[in-house]
Order: structure tokens, then sequence, then C-alpha cells
């Protein structure tokens, strides 16, 4: 079997382990070995050539993600294994939750490392099938509300995409042969002389479809009560994970129309979606009480700056909206496990009743607020790097969209700042409960600081052979 | 393949009854008779599948045939009777907007389908992009369901009848590979839904499965 699958089932295979571990004490410790063991396998598919081999691809696009996806699978494994008491699940909750994750981590795999067509939007489905149970684990009525919504609002975007890559293939069938069609390879290889009017149809279903999956307005609405309601760890790999999964899918979609000349040009929609998520993000931030939903809002917001750079296109433009993707995907996991791990030491979330961490919990507290300042797009992480890639290029090609949109990013900044003041500094509100004993509380601090390390090095100084990686994959999108 | 010949007329003879029962289920005012209606449009989906499959010559979409007949036909209608049953749930259908306004979205949404999928797949063989517009018509008035139902239960039969449509999209065109995986996948989601909704229903013992009554628990109205 070639590495690309091993990984897939090896977390399919903890899946099955973990449903059925009958002493769920251990569970959590094999949950982040399995996920440990998925991060080094992506380690050492890092290091074979890249190639197509069958249904799956490895490429300069979907590596870099699969090595985030599974490094952030795995310090959400380490979250998980020492705040899951807080959860307060029972033995069963607790098999579900953990076979859930790891069905997950291996579809979002799958996903990522998709080349046929068929097989990512099936991998997607189950992804959403294993959050959204996630989501609803809880059992409480808000949670049902949220999974529910996610689980139609998801259906039905799923299903569209689905339509979209039946009606892809339709477009690309008379050139195709029986053995590679649906395959992104053969698709865009053909995609120049398929007929354009056909393609468009095709385009329209697949950016409807896996946009709403990506959260972008006015697909966002499933978005912010699936961060909010579900157990803590799984804020981090929503935001982090199964975004970008889903932004991968718009993206290779957007590769193959954008490769005919005379089918229409995906750009616009792009930066469309993008300007609007950011706009109405930008003022939703101001509004929110709760401090999960005020987050998931701001996922809204990134996800729409990333396809903003993804719609005006060009190598400049995509390596920007790249190093988004990946710089959000490890700082908002960094601020849903502060702030997830802030709500269960004061037994809410509401932002009211959150406050002055850094003078009662200073290793929590710091870790928040610099996160914080890192997803508001300071210097020196990576977000920093690429929203100021970004505008170098939005300046000199859109000026107009471009001041547009740093408008709604100081909004959101402004609202940034002014919820960092208030969780971090502020005046101490009481803990309600929620502390964890010895190495557990060291290992709920651990991953905060640890992806902010991260974000910081790719900031300053980015390794060459992923800023190569990179830079390569930004031509692919075209 | 062109009009006239038996394998088209009667591949459009079925893809059109699954759009008519699209319709019926539009117009039902009773819970009972929207399942049915389902029940019918999942056996006419099984039909076109086990047509398509002896049309292209394409053994797989049997089994996407006896799927579809099997889970749709009638495992998730006697999963759906039984829990209205049981449960004592409204028996009449509540509507967000009533069923005359209803009618006339749809026909309208049929005529955007049409109008959208013709012009936009002229280089496509005709049998393929007729199916392709029928199919697309069905999604709609799946989403045309949906929106327009209050009921859980009359949402989850238009998302599995907006399924239908993909399937009937997916078997149409000839030779489209994983038909059968992505058909199967499509109807796991759909069961899954199912089955979540009637676990919401018992576990929680809520005693209306209108939405609405999801409705304070949303967002931070708490």
């Amino acid at each position: 079997m070639p590495l690309q699958w091993v990984i897939v089932f090896f977390a399919w295979a903890g899946a099955v382990v973990l449903a059925a571990m009958p002493n769920q004490r251990h569970a959590t410790v094999v949950n982040a070995a399995v996920s440990a063991g998925m991060f080094l396998l992506a380690v050492a598919l890092m290091a074979l050539p890249f190639e197509q081999h069958g249904w799956t691809r490895t490429d300069v696009l979907n590596m870099p993600f699969v090595l985030v996806s599974t490094f952030v699978g795995l310090t959400t494994a380490v979250f998980s294994a020492a705040t899951l008491e807080q959860e307060g699940f029972d033995h069963w909750r607790s098999r579900a939750y953990h076979a859930a994750y790891q069905i997950f981590m291996g579809a979002q795999t799958l996903a990522l490392l998709a080349d046929n067509l068929g097989v990512m939007w099936v991998a997607i489905e189950i992804a959403t099938l294993a959050t959204v149970s996630m989501v609803a684990v809880h059992r409480t009525p808000a949670a049902f509300e949220a999974a529910w919504k996610f689980f139609i609002l998801c259906g039905v975007g799923i299903a569209l995409a689905l339509f979209g890559t039946i009606v892809l293939y339709l477009a690309a069938q008379p050139l195709l042969t029986e053995e590679t069609g649906l395959s992104w390879t053969a698709l865009m290889a053909v995609a120049a002389r398929c007929d354009p009017a056909t393609l468009n149809l095709a385009f329209a279903f697949l950016l409807l479809g896996y946009g709403t999956k990506a959260g972008l307005v006015p697909l966002h609405s499933w978005l912010p009560d699936a961060h909010a309601e579900g157990p803590v760890p799984i804020s981090a790999v929503l935001s982090g994970l199964l975004l970008n999964a889903a932004m991968l899918a718009v993206l290779r979609a957007k590769s193959i129309v954008g490769a005919n000349p005379e089918a229409v040009t995906p750009g616009p929609f792009l930066l469309a979606f993008g300007l609007a998520s950011v706009l109405l993000a930008a003022l939703a931030l101001w509004r929110r009480r709760d401090a999960r939903r005020f987050f998931a809002w701001s996922s809204i917001e990134h996800m729409g700056i990333a396809a903003f750079a993804f719609g005006l296109g060009g190598p400049a433009a995509n390596l920007a909206g790249l190093l988004h993707l990946i710089g959000h995907a490890l700082v908002k996991s960094a601020v849903f496990f502060g702030v997830g791990r802030a709500a269960q030491l004061k037994g809410s979330q509401k932002i009211a009743d959150i406050g002055g961490l850094v003078a009662t919990h200073p290793a929590l507290g710091w870790g928040l607020a610099v996160a914080i300042l890192a997803i508001a797009g300071m210097p020196p992480f990576v977000i920093f790097a690429s929203e100021f890639r970004l505008f170098s290029v939005a300046a000199a090609e859109l000026p107009w969209l471009a001041i547009t949109l740093a408008l709604g990013m100081v909004t959101a900044l402004a609202a940034l700042i002014t919820v960092l003041q208030a969780l971090c500094f502020g005046v101490p509100t009481p803990d309600s409960g929620g502390a964890l004993n010895g190495w557990r509380e060291v290992a709920s601090a651990v991953p905060v600081w640890l992806h902010l390390l991260v974000a910081v090095g790719l900031g300053i100084a980015m390794p060459l052979g992923l800023a190569t990686m990179l830079a390569t994959a930004a031509q692919v999108i075209g | 393949m062109r009009f006239g010949q038996l394998t088209y007329d009667l591949a459009h003879l079925l893809g059109g009854a699954v759009l008519l029962m699209s319709f019926v289920l539009l117009y039902q005012r009773r819970i009972g008779a929207v399942i049915n209606a389902f029940a019918m449009q999942g056996t006419l989906l099984a039909l076109a599948a086990a047509w398509q499959a002896h049309a292209q010559h394409a053994p797989g979409l049997y089994l996407t045939a006896l799927l579809a007949f099997g889970a749709k036909g009638v495992l998730i209608p006697i999963a759906l009777h039984r829990m209205v049953r049981e449960l004592n749930l409204h028996r009449t259908v509540e509507t967000a907007l009533g069923i005359g306004p209803s009618m006339i979205a749809g026909v309208g949404l049929v005529g955007l389908a049409i109008l959208a999928v013709l012009p936009a797949t002229e280089g496509v063989r005709a049998l393929a992009r007729e199916d392709i517009a029928l199919a697309l018509s069905v999604v709609l008035l799946g989403m045309l369901m949906m929106i327009t139902r209050r009921n859980a239960i009359s949402q989850v039969i238009g998302l599995l009848s907006l399924e239908n449509g993909l399937i009937l999209a997916a078997i149409g065109v000839t030779g489209m590979p994983l038909v059968v995986e992505l058909s199967t996948a499509a109807l796991v989601l759909m069961v899954a839904m199912v089955a979540g909704v009637i676990t919401f229903q018992i576990r929680e013992r809520l005693d209306t499965v209108d939405t609405g009554s999801l409705e304070e628990h949303r967002g931070e109205r708490r």
C-alpha cells in the first residue's frame, strides 16, 4: 500500500481501536499516539518524491497542508488528552468522541491527498459526518441546534459540490478515457479543450458547494454555532483543518476552470465572496458576546482574506493566500486552545465572564494574548507576512478593493484588540473549578506556545524548501 | 441514442417521473403522504438506475438501483412511518410558504434549471444534458421543500429528494467513474441524517419536531 493510503488507514485503524477500548482512561493517550504516528508518516511522505498515484497525489499544493493538518491534529490530541476530563464525558461519549476524532483525521488527510475529485468529495463528506457527531456529543439542545444546522447546511453544500463534480465530468467526458475519469491531473490536462459553458456551470456548483464548507459569506451561517457548541478541541480542528480542506477543493476547481481561456474567469467570484466575508465578519465581530463564537467569526474573516487573495490570482497573491491558510490554521487553533481552556476555568464562554487571565493564569493569559495579536496580523507572525504580501499586490492591481479590504481588516483588528483587553487584562473574574492537576496543566498550555513558535518561525525565517514549495504551488493554482 | 429510440424515451420517462414526484412531495398536506411520495420517488429512481444499467451495459448501476430501492423505497420510509406513529407526531405538514405559492415557485425553478443547463451544455450529448436539466430541477425542488417546510421530517425528506436528483444526474452521464461508490457514499450521508433525526427525537423527547423549537437555542440568544 502506498504511504498516502497508509496515513489514512492508520487513522481509521486508530478509530477502530479507540472505539473498542474498554478502558477510556488510556484512550486520550492512545488518541495522541495515533495522531503522533500520523504526523510522522506525513513527514515521511514529504521525503518521498511527489507523484500522482491512483486516486491520490502528493504535490507542492497539498503537502504543506497535509503537514500542517497532521501537526495541528497532533497538538489538538495532546490538548484534548490534557483537558478532556473538563468536558465531563461518560464512557460511551468518550468512545464516540475519540473514534470520531480519528475518523475525521483520516478523512481530512484523504481529502487533502485526493487526486480523484470523487474520492475528495467522499472524504470531505466523511469528515463532515465525523465532525457533526463531535459537535453534537454534549447532547444539549444548543449542541443539537448547532449540529443540525451544520448537518443540513453542509449536507446541501456537499450535495451541490457533487452535482458540480458530475457536471465537470460531463464537460470533460469526450476527452477522457475510462480509467482517468475525475482525476484532477487528467482534468487539468484536457481543461483547455473542454466545453467552456459546461465548465462554467460546474464551477458555479463546486464553488457554492465547497464554499459552504469553507464558510464563505453568505454560506457561513453554520460555522459560528458549530465552533462554539462542540467540545473545546473540536473548534481547533474545525477552524484549522476542515476549512482548509474545503478551500483546497475550491482551489482545485478554480485551477481547472482557470486553465480554459474561454470559460469564465473564476477570480472575481472569489474576490466577491472574500470581500463579503471580510466585511460582514468585521462588523459581526463587534456584536459577539460569546468568546468562541467571536473567534469563529474571525475564522470567517480569515477565510475571506484567503479567498480574496486567490481571487486576485497570480503567483504573488496566491502565495499570500496559501501562506495565510497555513498561518491561520496554526494561530487560530492556538487561539481556540486558549479560549477553550479559559472557558473551562471560568465555567462560561461569555466574554463578560472571562477577564484578567494574565493576572490569574499567566501562562494561559499571555499565550492567549499573543495568539490574539498573531491572529490580528501583528508582526512577526506568519499572518502578518501573508497579509503584507496580499496588500502589496492588491494595492497595485485593484487599489479600490484593497482599500475596502483594509477597512474591513482594520475594523476586525479593533474588535480583536478590544476582546484581547477584556479577556486577558481587565478585572480578573472568579474561577469556577476547572483546575487541572500536574502535567495536564502544562500539557494544556504547551500546544498554544508551540503553535505560536512555529508561526513566528514561518513568519521570520521560513525554511527554504517550504518557501519554494509554496511558490511553485502558487503557480499551479493560476 | 436519440428521440424515438426506446432507450432514450424510457430514460426520459423515468427521469420525468422522478421530477413529477418532487412536485407531488410539494403539495402534500399530511406527513404520511409525504413519506409515501418519497418512497415512490425512490422506487422510480431505482427503476431509472436499473434502466441506465441496462442501456449503458454498466452492471455496477444495478447495485445503485438495488441500494436506492432498498434504502429509499423501503427502509427509510418504513423507519419514518414508524417514528411518526410511535412518537405521535403532528400528522399535518406545517408550511412556511403555502402549497400554492410553493408549486408556482417550483415551476419557476424547473424553468430556471432548464434555462441554466440547456444553453450551457450545448456541446454535450442530448440525453445527458436533458438528464442533467431534470436532475437539477429535482435538486432545486428538494431545496425549495427544505426552505418552505418547518417540520424536521419534511426538511430531511427535502434533502433526501435533493440527493435523489444527484443520483439521477450521476447515472445519466455515460461512463462516469465511481458512480456506485459516490451514490453509496451519498446514501450513507442520508441514512446518517435520518438516524440523526430519529435519535434526536427519541432521546431528547422534545414534544415537537418543529425546527422552530430549536430557534431559542440558536446562536447567542440565551
